[in-house]
């Protein structure tokens, strides 16, 4: 089995959905002889040919539409948008036509598209670059949002998304791309979407994550263990529709919750998990319930960016607190 | 070493068959001289119009929602969709009615639809055919997908959209036009240029002298015809599919015509223009030209035309009947059909509504 970057297993599922399905096909700016900037199509047009892996003219409203049309008439695009911060103009298709088309044509039509991004800061990019919108998706109806937290995770629902009939969103944390290997088994195997992933049983508290703060949660959660707490950490994976019951569950066991992530605050994913567990769990509850996240503002220039990063000195604190909590 | 880019220079042919009064001005094309042809494709015009009337009565009187009527520009949705086959897929604004009927999509899909329920859009036939794009010019992103997927199935069809002239500002649209023609995708686009975007004038909605200019600059085909005479519609049309099937290219076709009614039910149009301006249209109206042609050189009778009007509001009549007496779906098609794979939210939201 071999040892894979995310970006890495990200290419290896996108072949193995190319040479499984004839009707996949993959567009997006440079994802073509230049391999897309992050390399994450590199070598598939060569080995799949330039009408199946194919640059399109810049324009990021043209890449998200023409996957909605694709998709309705029998392809399975995967279109990729640069990164997230430019995902803004494709939304208007995503919103009024991916997520509707089979809710208002009975069926008749449908849209098993895959709009891939690359998102989220730690990288030190420009601006425009970084940004964790994941919750503004997430809160349309009709649209799965999936975001990866390691290599195997990545191969494995990206395969599924692929795979899915229906309209997903594939949001990539750029800073995992190349900073760990984890061992790959590239045998076409999907992962379940709409499930939660516990990756670290425990009895303490509950810590709720996605994508690359699932790195900062862990290193946190070894640190925890040595003070003798105890951390259930879950992967949410899938962010709409969400497995509330996998949440609800650790919650009703540990009865502490700290959610952690990298987009802003207000209205972030974080508030609706925080909302479910106060409607569904407040007797299980022991102590508030803390948001760990981005600050409403921003996403600052590399110089300032640290500042910003919700990284593990935060969540070490976020857990003492409902920890001592009484 | 050669740049790319040297100058050129553009034509636009505009294309017109009968005059105002329906008067032919050169030669008809061959499919014209068919009386039945003819017939067939003035019935369809009057079919539209008929429904048309119908729809603003019933929502005037609160029995449909907010509707858009194609009053004026039936020959547009009739000369396009008359020029095209089974193969190729149609993706309209919310003006077409008429294409979508010739099409197959009948009466009781289109009352259920504007009178607020999705099964309008399950259409029974042309099933690869969009539901109306509401957002305006957004089908032209779509009509590129199809067309990619037309041509990557290598499928003998072709993707035509239509859009209003107020479509021709948004970004959708240069930007399909860009890649339908960078790929050379199967595709036709069509401008309903009926010389209003709700309250904005067409002088006033962009400088360009033409709007079949904007082509050029996208590097397709782009030209005019009278969108009032349903013969060089349609002659225009079959022209450009055919181009567009044989892998020529994609071609925009600017349809001048006129919105003789309201933009919608729900808009007043006198609030912007004079009425002084619409009578004067109505002398231009595409469904008395034909007829006064038919009449001219075919012997169109007063008594087929009644017999015509007589059929055709019975029809649209039993439609609308059809569409008052549905029962509404069930309170749990509001999640039924967002996904086939089932969410557990979704899941269970539908059994919650199932259950009341």
């Amino acid at each position: 089995m071999a040892e894979l970057t995310m970006v890495e297993a990200i290419r290896s599922a996108l072949a193995y959905a190319l040479e499984e399905d004839p009707d996949v096909i993959i567009f997006g700016e440079d994802v073509g002889i230049d391999g897309g900037v992050f390399r994450a199509t590199d070598g598939l047009t060569q080995r799949f040919g330039s009408g199946r892996v194919r640059d399109t003219p810049l324009s990021e409203t043209v890449i998200a539409g023409m996957a909605v049309g694709a998709a309705a008439h029998g392809l399975k695009p995967i279109a990729e948008i640069q990164f997230m911060g430019f995902l803004y103009s494709a939304l208007d298709h995503l919103a009024n036509h991916a997520s509707r088309l089979r809710n208002r044509t009975r069926g008749r039509l449908t849209c098993p598209m895959v709009l891939r991004a690359p998102y989220g800061g730690g990288i030190k990019a420009l601006e425009h670059h970084s940004e964790s919108m994941e919750a503004m998706l997430a809160h349309i109806p009709g649209l799965r949002v999936v975001i990866p937290s390691s290599p195997a995770k990545a191969y494995g629902l990206l395969l599924a998304a692929i795979r899915d009939p229906d309209p997903v969103v594939f949001l990539e944390p750029k800073r995992l791309y190349r900073s760990v290997r984890e061992e790959v088994a590239e045998n076409g195997e999907a992962l379940p979407l709409d499930k939660a992933f516990t990756l670290q049983s425990g009895d303490d508290v509950t810590i709720v994550t996605w994508g690359a703060m699932v790195a900062d949660v862990t290193e946190a959660s070894e640190d925890l263990s040595g003070e003798g707490i105890s951390a259930e950490v879950i992967d949410l994976a899938t962010l709409k529709y969400f497995d509330r019951e996998t949440v609800r569950a650790s919650v009703e066991k540990t009865g502490r919750c700290v959610i952690v992530h990298e987009a802003p605050l207000t209205a972030g994913m974080g508030a609706e998990i925080a909302a479910d567990l106060a409607e569904q769990n407040l007797t299980s509850l022991l102590a508030p319930i803390r948001r760990v996240a981005g600050f409403d503002t921003v996403v600052p220039y590399p110089r300032l960016e640290a500042h910003y990063m919700p990284g593990k000195a935060r969540i070490l604190d976020a857990v003492r607190n409902v920890m001592e909590f009484s | 070493m050669t740049m790319s880019g040297r100058a050129e220079k553009f034509h636009i042919e505009c294309t017109g068959f009968l005059n105002a009064k329906g008067e032919p001005m050169s030669k008809l094309p061959a499919f014209a001289e068919d009386r039945e042809t003819l017939v067939e494709m003035y019935t369809a015009m009057v079919r539209t119009r008929t429904f048309d009337t119908k729809a603003i009565a019933l929502q005037r009187t609160g029995r449909l929602g907010t509707y858009g009527s194609s009053l004026g520009q039936e020959a547009i949705g009739v000369g396009v969709a008359s020029a095209m086959t089974g193969d190729d897929v149609f993706l309209p604004s919310f003006r077409e009615h008429g294409a979508q009927l010739w099409r197959g999509v009948s009466l009781q899909e289109l009352f259920l639809y504007w009178g607020g329920d999705e099964r309008g859009n399950n259409f029974a036939e042309s099933r690869q055919d969009f539901p109306i794009c509401v957002p305006v010019a957004s089908q032209f992103p779509h009509a590129a997908g199809v067309a990619l997927a037309i041509s990557q199935k290598k499928e003998p069809g072709v993707a035509v959209a239509v859009a209003g002239d107020g479509a021709t500002s948004k970004g959708d649209f240069y930007e399909a036009m860009n890649v339908i023609g960078a790929w050379n995708l199967p595709a036709v686009f069509v401008i309903n240029n009926n010389q209003w975007a709700i309250s904005l004038r067409r002088t006033d909605q962009t400088a360009a002298k033409t709007l079949a200019q904007k082509a050029f600059a996208a590097g397709i085909a782009g030209e005019q015809v009278d969108g009032n005479d349903v013969i060089a519609v349609r002659d225009v049309m079959q022209r450009v599919l055919a181009k567009a099937r044989d892998g020529g290219g994609a071609t925009l076709v600017e349809c001048l015509t006129y919105r003789l009614g309201d933009h919608t039910t729900a808009d007043d149009a006198s609030r912007y223009r004079e009425e002084d301006e619409v009578r004067g249209h109505w002398k231009e109206e595409p469904v008395a030209r034909l007829r006064n042609y038919l009449v001219a050189t075919h012997g169109w009778s007063k008594q087929e035309e009644e017999d015509l009007l007589h059929a055709l509001t019975k029809e649209v009549d039993l439609a609308a009947d059809a569409y008052l007496e549905s029962e509404p779906e069930p309170p749990n098609a509001i999640v039924d059909s967002l996904f086939e794979n089932q969410p557990n939210d979704i899941a269970a939201l539908s059994e919650e509504l199932r259950n009341g």
